[in-house]
């Protein structure tokens, strides 16, 4: 799934808010933590961070409100000039980029879904969608066309003359949605797309969520609050705190391993086996003393539960999408998961 | 703790302050009691004085041909299109001719269908056309400008049906309309007055669209009302000016707005100038229109211009400060360019705002015309002040019900509009369903055009067919004036008040040493408002006192005062009993919506029928002008008081009159407060209008610059009110802050 090549390099990256910030950072010590910073009177939105995302990849920021995960999504997208290091797009630093020169990445290569779905009130949802598309300059019949599949994608079909309060909020995300993926975006960024959506309408829209993604195969950069969504979402999860990135990794790890305090807390509650998967567990390498019926590697402990409780094996084959069997994983390793003793 | 010990010794040095302060002044009053105080003291004398008045007008001067020729210059333009409306409303003649003023047409009218539509394509033919336009009249010469004219027209329609044909869009053939309009007008083929009867049921259907029946009643009423009095004319001379005067102010605060909202140095200058601005007298915009626009109604355009921009100004600055940051986000993220964003997306996202300000600008602009009655501009105000400089009661209060009923219809139907939200159709609706209301206001229009065409009552109403009853309605007023309960009681009143009330305070403010009362009202301010405002207060007044007018200034404070203070007594008992129950309060605060759009002007009128002309006719129609922000704060501060916080005082078992005193009013301060300090603005600005009435106050002395050309002595007295009026705001928006601060409402 993951490619060598990142789409996006952050290295370094620093946002401060304050008074001539540049100038702070540089006499800035490296051990100085959030709240000296916060006593010298800046605040500390992203703090040293390093991360790259992958090409197809989908990474989970998750963190706590005023944890800086909104703001690191915002330099990423250079809505915030970012104090220090560097973030490259596709190997080019956008910091450098002149004004046009980032209207243009913006409107070729990103689209992004906000909070509160920030559509323009007084346009319909056919002008909102195809808002992206005006700016750059499409014809009007070009627009339309594209803004019409982007809805029927979303499932809006029907609702093109509406206006945004006429809509409820799952529909209006749903705008939100389509006009993000109007100019066919490279990257795709979503700021809590469903924070402000009912638990109910959430779930919906996060099966809907995974069903574009699947179909669509964005790199995309996921921000929330919400620790089940992350799991249930992402590729990797960076789990911030304080502007810093507590941990980096795929869910199963983080719930396996939390590296801090901090992680361990939001992981307690979780119930591994939903997370964890076959493969996780597994030890490489196909054995021939291991027989029976192979289970799939991307399937979750709880998914194979059944088994792993009845069938008596020690060890069970494992097999990839293809039906090849490429390793195998102890059955009493899964049933510590599964009764969560880890 | 240490900053606890600051802060302990910081209320202990203001407190010692104030007293010194307090001191000070009481002894120099008492010095002059016993006769000792020194002459500086009690007055400024005369030699000290700056001559600031003739100083200015000797640099004005000098300076005054070159000021004067770029004047004349929008002057020209403004009166191009006021003739026109004028020609279209009420039949004036136009009977000149400058191509500068077709350009000065075109110009908007382009820039105008860019915006809206934002296509390149309309716009640039249209402006190239324009500029080849004017390039020709300057080669051609005079006889020749109207060829060219049709020419360009014929042109600019070609341009016009192809955007339509090729790619649908309405509006260059809008501005195609309007241009076409004034190209017959200019070639002096007559098109107005355009009938009553059209004009009304113009208004009935826009009134429909906006608000429904009620909207539909009130503004096709107003226009049948206004035919049938037989006021057309003086509706439509007033109407006229406003129709041009208006959209100016608008586009002008617009940009200047914008200005302010992008360069914060541009919005810092601006800020104490758009405070000037809004407490100055309207005497003060109405001289200098005087003198470089001469009298009459370009004069009177330009004052109205001038004065409705400053709110306009801070409406779109709010407005654009306040658009989401997710929508400013997302234009960004879109890809919008600098441009794009503040007309695709800040612009349309504070569409609320700014139409609360084209509200705003309408209203003040009406209020304005009515005002600039004073230097000559015909029309509603003119009349009425004619009517009752001849104490004609009835006719008068036939004209006032007139620009109520105005003010109310153009109130209402642009606040219907800042709510009215977009609707969609279902697919597949007809075009014509599309376009119903505009539809339906063009065959209304067309309909009534070719009706009154073959009746000649719906076109106008003649001398002898009006239904005016104003000799019966001077006699009933009179009449009832004359019952002897009612003399009594005013008489009464007004003997009262004056001789001891109104005198005694006044000759006692009078008395009282220049230096005393500059000390007295810096601790007002230090107490209430703290040291800012207090050094504003000092420094204002000290300004007051120099210019040589202390006396009036004193009398024109005097007399805010009292009515303040009057209005207060009969005021917040009233609004405490409203707001107790939600039936009157609503009521009442509609009452005070629509009494807040009278023209100001509206309220000298019963004033003068109650009392006749004297120093309680001034303070009457001071009062029942500032009872309308009085009560309505206080109704809406009481409200406004959290319901868990009264059902606290409930279960807590407080009286009534406890729960009033202890929980109500306490957190109702900050908001009534704010409807004080309006008060006291209204009462400055009323102050100076109630000069007409006759007083002795800087508003007799501004009145008097009008007849003459002493632009520094009217800016000098303009400036006395206005440090006044802004002393009081800046100590009671201080207290406001602080006190919204401290309660946690902010």
């Amino acid at each position: 799934m993951t490619n060598s090549k990142p789409v996006i390099s952050c290295n370094n990256v620093w946002k401060l808010f304050g008074f001539a910030p540049e100038k702070y950072l540089k006499t800035l010590s490296e051990d100085r933590s959030y709240e000296e910073i916060q006593a010298d009177g800046y605040i500390a939105g992203v703090k040293d961070v390093s991360v790259d995302v992958f090409e197809g990849e989908m990474l989970v920021i998750m963190g706590l409100s005023g944890s800086g995960k909104s703001t690191l999504l915002r330099c990423m997208s250079r809505l915030h000039d970012i104090t220090g290091g560097t973030i490259k797009i596709d190997d080019q630093d956008i910091m450098a980029l002149e004004e046009k020169e980032l209207i243009n990445l913006r409107r070729n290569k990103m689209g992004m879904v906000f909070q509160s779905f920030g559509l323009l009130p007084h346009r319909s949802v056919l002008e909102n969608v195809a808002f992206p598309l005006e700016m750059r300059g499409q014809s009007k019949h070009d627009r339309r066309d594209r803004a019409l599949e982007v809805i029927k994608l979303v499932g809006l079909e029907g609702r093109e003359d509406y206006f945004p309060r006429e809509l409820s909020g799952g529909q209006q995300q749903r705008v939100g949605i389509a006009r993000s993926l109007a100019i066919e975006p490279d990257i795709w960024f979503l700021d809590e797309p469903f924070s402000a959506l009912d638990p109910l309408i959430r779930r919906e829209m996060q099966d809907e969520f995974l069903r574009l993604q699947d179909m669509l195969g964005k790199t995309i950069i996921f921000v929330t609050h919400d620790f089940d969504e992350a799991l249930r979402l992402a590729d990797r999860i960076a789990i911030m705190k304080d502007g810093a990135i507590e941990q980096c990794d795929t869910p199963d790890k983080i719930v396996l391993n939390p590296a801090t305090d901090y992680v361990a807390k939001f992981t307690q509650e979780i119930d591994t086996a939903r997370v964890v998967r076959a493969k996780t567990l597994m030890r490489a390498g196909a054995k021939k003393s291991i027989t029976g019926v192979a289970l799939s590697a991307n399937a979750t402990i709880q998914e194979l539960a059944r088994t792993i409780v009845n069938d008596a094996r020690k060890e069970f084959p494992i097999e990839d999408e293809k039906g090849k069997i490429i390793g195998s994983m102890n059955r009493q390793e899964a049933l510590d998961v599964l009764l969560g003793d880890k | 703790m240490q900053s606890l010990i600051f802060a302990k010794q910081k209320i202990l040095n203001d407190k010692s302050i104030l007293f010194s302060l307090l001191s000070l002044s009481i002894l120099l009053v008492l010095a002059k009691i016993i006769g000792i105080l020194p002459d500086f003291l009690n007055r400024m004398p005369e030699d000290v004085i700056p001559k600031y008045a003739e100083t200015f007008d000797e640099k004005f001067n000098n300076n005054r041909d070159w000021m004067t020729s770029i004047t004349r210059f929008f002057s020209q333009r403004l009166e191009f299109q006021l003739k026109v409306m004028a020609h279209l409303f009420y039949g004036a003649r136009v009977h000149f001719f400058n191509p500068i003023d077709w350009v000065s047409l075109i110009f908007p009218a382009t820039a105008f269908v860019y915006f809206i539509d934002g296509r390149k394509i309309a716009s640039v033919t249209a402006s190239i056309i324009t500029i080849s336009a004017i390039l020709f009249t300057f080669f051609i010469g005079d006889e020749n400008q109207l060829t060219l004219m049709w020419l360009f027209l014929g042109l600019s329609a070609v341009g016009c049906i192809y955007t339509f044909v090729k790619h649908g869009f309405l509006s260059p053939m809008i501005i195609l309309g309007i241009v076409s309009i004034y190209a017959i007008i200019l070639n002096g083929y007559k098109l107005g007055p355009l009938p009553w009867s059209s004009i009304a049921a113009t208004a009935a259907v826009i009134g429909y669209y906006l608000g429904g029946w009620r909207l539909a009643l009130l503004g096709g009423g107003t226009f049948i009302w206004t035919a049938l009095i037989g006021q057309w004319k003086l509706a439509m001379e007033t109407l006229s000016v406003l129709v041009v005067a208006a959209p100016i102010s608008f586009i002008i605060g617009l940009l200047l707005g914008i200005a302010a909202w992008k360069f914060a140095k541009f919005d810092k200058f601006l800020r104490p100038l758009l405070s000037v601005l809004q407490t100055l007298p309207f005497f003060t915009y109405l001289l200098p229109a005087v003198i470089f626009f001469k009298v009459g109604p370009t004069a009177g355009a330009m004052a109205t211009i001038i004065y409705a921009i400053p709110p306009m100004i801070l409406m779109t600055t709010l407005g654009l400060k306040k658009v989401s940051p997710e929508i400013v986000e997302a234009g960004k993220m879109a890809g919008c360019s600098r441009w794009q964003m503040l007309s695709k997306v800040y612009i349309p996202a504070a569409r609320t705002e700014l139409l609360v300000g084209l509200n705003q600008v309408i209203m003040l602009c009406l209020a304005m015309v009515v005002l600039t009655a004073f230097i000559g501009m015909p029309g509603l105000g003119a009349k009425l002040l004619a009517m009752m400089n001849s104490f004609k009661l009835g006719r008068s209060f036939e004209i006032g019900v007139t620009i109520v009923l105005v003010a109310v219809m153009l109130d209402r139907l642009s606040k219907a509009w800042v709510v009215k939200q977009p609707v969609h159709f279902e697919r597949g609706a007809p075009w014509w369903e599309r376009h119903f209301f505009l539809l339906a206001a063009v065959v209304a229009f067309f309909g009534f055009l070719l009706f009154s065409m073959e009746v000649q009552f719906a076109d106008q109403i003649g001398r002898k067919q009006h239904f005016s009853k104003g000799k019966e309605i001077d006699g009933l007023i009179k009449g009832f004036l004359d019952i002897d309960g009612v003399q009594a009681v005013t008489g009464w009143l007004r003997w009262f008040l004056i001789t001891k009330v109104l005198i005694p305070f006044r000759d006692t403010l009078l008395w009282v040493p220049t230096s005393s009362f500059i000390l007295f009202i810096t601790v007002f301010s230090l107490w209430l408002g703290g040291k800012k405002p207090a050094i504003y207060a000092f420094l204002f007044f000290c300004f007051v006192a120099s210019t040589g007018w202390w006396d009036r200034s004193v009398i024109t404070l005097y007399t805010v005062i009292s009515a303040v203070v009057l209005a207060m007594l009969i005021g917040l008992p009233m609004a405490i009993w409203a707001a107790r129950s939600d039936k009157w309060s609503r009521r009442i605060l509609l009452f005070c919506d629509t009494a807040q759009t009278f023209p100001s002007f509206i309220y000298l009128l019963p004033a003068i029928m109650l009392f006749g002309i004297n120093d309680v006719a001034v303070i009457f129609s001071i009062l029942i002008f500032t009872l309308v922000p009085l009560v309505r704060y206080t109704v809406e501060g009481l409200r406004g008081v959290p319901p868990e916080m009264t059902e606290a005082a409930d279960m807590a078992g407080a009286s009534r009159f406890q729960k009033l005193i202890n929980v109500q009013l306490p957190l109702a301060l900050p908001t009534m407060a704010v409807g004080f300090n309006q008060a006291i603005m209204f009462a400055f600005f009323m102050v100076i209008i109630a000069a007409f009435i006759g007083t002795q106050d800087l508003g007799q002395e501004l009145q008097r610059t009008l007849a003459g050309t002493d632009l520094g002595k009217n800016f000098v007295l303009g400036l006395c009110v206005s440090l006044m009026a802004l002393t009081f705001d800046q100590t009671i928006m201080s207290w406001t802050e602080k006190r919204k601060k401290a309660l946690g409402l902010k």
